[in-house]
């Protein structure tokens, strides 16, 4: 398989501030690629070194085996979706999505058909003699989303994409996004502070802290086998448990994660049941969510453990003993600190 | 207290204002008014009779089409110079991070600020130890330390409201940096400009101070008024030329203010 982008050890500083921290990275072509992480961990701008707007302060990228570095960002074979669209208010739809062509100096008429064309792969047809300012949120998303398309990038790159737009649409588009993706064959990378549109659309995810990433799996990978409890507890909210605890519940001594809806309950002073692991807690606070309610417990010895339960499990109160019990497997040990 | 609109304003606010407006308007009614007076050597009211000959008399003055076409020259020149350097210099301000912007933004700004006698002054010793005659292009100088300003705010202004992730899209779509000038920058920034410029003609036009500085022999339009007001005949040849420059300075101002003001709404929408 066909490396589309490539770092290698790659740093960008802004003074003293590691943005990003030798970074290395393969990202293979077709893929559907997510960088993970919180505000400020160095995901965009990773995207912005593949995109050229950005120069890496040491180490080396390529882009399908073409060194990157020193290429401006209007000579590389890539295109952004830029996180406010960043659509051309002066220009109609159509002239918005010709642009990259009309630079390249491609005639007219063939231009518009094409815009056309592209306008009909987001779901937009006819759309093309309005002006920006006279479309939603979610046209415009896409109208970004065509004209990025239209110069048939080899990687095609998504700055927070969905971020504006609301849950209803963000959840369609998600869809939208990964069978337009399957379709085209194009390599996205994706980057995202939403762990389940991280989770649920890329098939392979990086999770970035602080300049550095922290781990790269398929989204199975990142969710059930974290390596580290930053991670565990970035992506899904894990309960992130202490070498004492795990070895008291009878695992080894080691930082372990456990997910919240793994995690079966028994109120009241009912007897643990045999071979799972379990623990003895106090309610300290109950979040109703509708299909489910979260609890914030804490044990005897004061390790926080969030639980996930079903509301068919009734009302919850604060201060309730409960006794909470999981299988062995559930357990995941961390291979490292951190 | 909100205003609805439905409420009469008071009495004594609506005297008040329309007072005032006479106190502006009627001594330039009646400058117009005596640019068609039969009596030459004083304005004695009402005039005693009206006529248009004056307005020949203003054609036939080689003086007068010398003054109009110096102003002109110096204004169109002057702003030419504040609309390469203002843009530049709003470009960087509002782009770059750098040590001492604010600092320089404010220096660019002072001219404006700067009582006129003062620029004059310091232009003219300028000028002096430095040993250059005084010209055509002293003037423009004079005129372009305030003409930048104009433009230098109207084209800030513009610059901030402009989403800076567009000209990174125009990049990441293809377009060098002299295509993105042309099809993003400018026409984003074009109203701005065009404002700006018709501004800093109207005020280098009819500017008296600065100029009487740095002029030396010259005569630009205002100089040869503020000249022909001494002189005791064919006063009304002041007044149709008085007319001409209302109408050169007037216009502009008010196609800038209708530019801008479509600017910001075009602005507002692209949101």
């Amino acid at each position: 398989m066909t490396t589309a982008v490539s770092f290698q050890n790659v740093s960008r500083h802004f003074g003293s501030v590691r943005a990003v921290d030798e970074v290395s990275l393969d990202i293979a072509e077709g893929e559907f690629f997510a960088m993970l992480g919180p505000s400020g961990s160095g995901k965009t701008t990773c995207l912005r070194l593949i995109a050229g707007f950005e120069q890496p302060t040491s180490g080396h990228i390529e882009i399908f085996g073409a060194t990157a570095e020193g290429v401006p960002p209007y000579r590389r074979n890539v295109n952004t979706v830029f996180q406010d669209y960043a659509l051309f208010p002066h220009m109609t739809v159509l002239d918005n999505v010709g642009y990259g062509l009309m630079v390249k100096g491609v005639a007219k008429a063939q231009r518009d058909a094409k815009a056309e064309d592209a306008l009909a792969l987001v779901a937009l047809p006819g759309f093309g003699q309005r002006r920006p300012s006279q479309l939603s949120g979610g046209q415009r998303q896409r109208v970004a989303l065509a004209r990025a398309l239209v110069n048939e990038p080899k990687v095609l790159l998504l700055d927070e994409p969905l971020g504006a737009l609301d849950l209803k649409l963000r959840e369609q588009m998600q869809v939208e996004l990964k069978a337009l993706q399957r379709n085209l064959g194009i390599t996205f990378v994706f980057v995202t502070h939403d762990q389940g549109e991280a989770l649920s659309m890329a098939d392979r995810v990086a999770i970035f802290n602080q300049g550095l990433i922290v781990q790269v799996g398929t989204p199975e990978d990142i969710y059930e086998r974290p390596q580290t409890r930053f991670v565990a507890d970035f992506v899904g909210s894990s309960n992130v448990l202490p070498p004492a605890f795990t070895k008291a519940a009878g695992g080894p001594e080691r930082w372990a994660s456990l997910r919240p809806e793994k995690i079966m309950l028994l109120r009241g002073s009912m007897s643990s049941p045999h071979k799972e692991m379990n623990a003895r807690v106090t309610v300290k606070a109950v979040h109703y969510q509708g299909a489910s309610t979260r609890l914030n417990t804490v044990t005897a010895d004061g390790t926080a453990i969030n639980v996930t339960a079903p509301s068919s499990l009734g009302k919850f109160a604060e201060g309730e003993e409960l006794t909470l019990h999981w299988p062995a497997s559930a357990l995941h040990i961390m291979e490292s600190e951190g | 207290m909100r205003s609805d609109g439905t409420r009469p304003a008071p009495m004594f606010l609506k005297l008040a204002a329309f007072g005032g407006l006479l106190f502006l308007h009627v001594p330039l009614l009646l400058i117009f008014l005596y640019a068609f007076t039969t009596e030459e050597k004083s304005y004695q009211f009402p005039p005693p009779g009206l006529t248009l000959k004056w307005f020949s008399v203003v054609w036939g003055r080689q003086d007068i089409w010398d003054a109009m076409w110096l102003s002109v020259k110096v204004a169109s020149i002057a702003t030419l110079i504040a609309l390469v350097l203002g843009t530049c210099a709003a470009a960087a301000v509002s782009r770059a991070r750098f040590f001492g912007r604010d600092y320089l933004s404010l220096l660019f700004i002072l001219p404006i600020a700067l009582p006129g006698i003062i620029t004059g002054i310091s232009l003219r010793s300028a000028f002096s130890m430095m040993d250059i005659p005084f010209s055509t292009w002293t003037i423009v100088l004079g005129h372009a330390t305030f003409c930048i300003v104009v433009v230098y705010n109207n084209a800030l202004a513009r610059f901030r409201r402009t989403s800076g992730s567009m000209i990174e899209a125009s990049m990441d779509l293809g377009a060098d940096g002299f295509q993105t000038f042309r099809h993003v920058v400018l026409p984003q920034i074009g109203s701005a400009l065009l404002a700006g410029g018709m501004l800093a003609f109207a005020l280098s036009f009819d500017e008296v101070i600065v100029t009487t500085f740095t002029a030396g022999q010259q005569s630009t339009l205002p100089i040869w008024m503020l000249n022909e007001l001494i002189r005791p005949r064919q006063r009304p040849v002041t007044n149709v030329v008085a007319i001409f420059v209302v109408a050169v300075t007037f216009i502009p101002i008010l196609a800038a203010y209708y530019l801008t003001r479509e600017g910001e709404h075009t602005g507002g929408a692209g949101k």
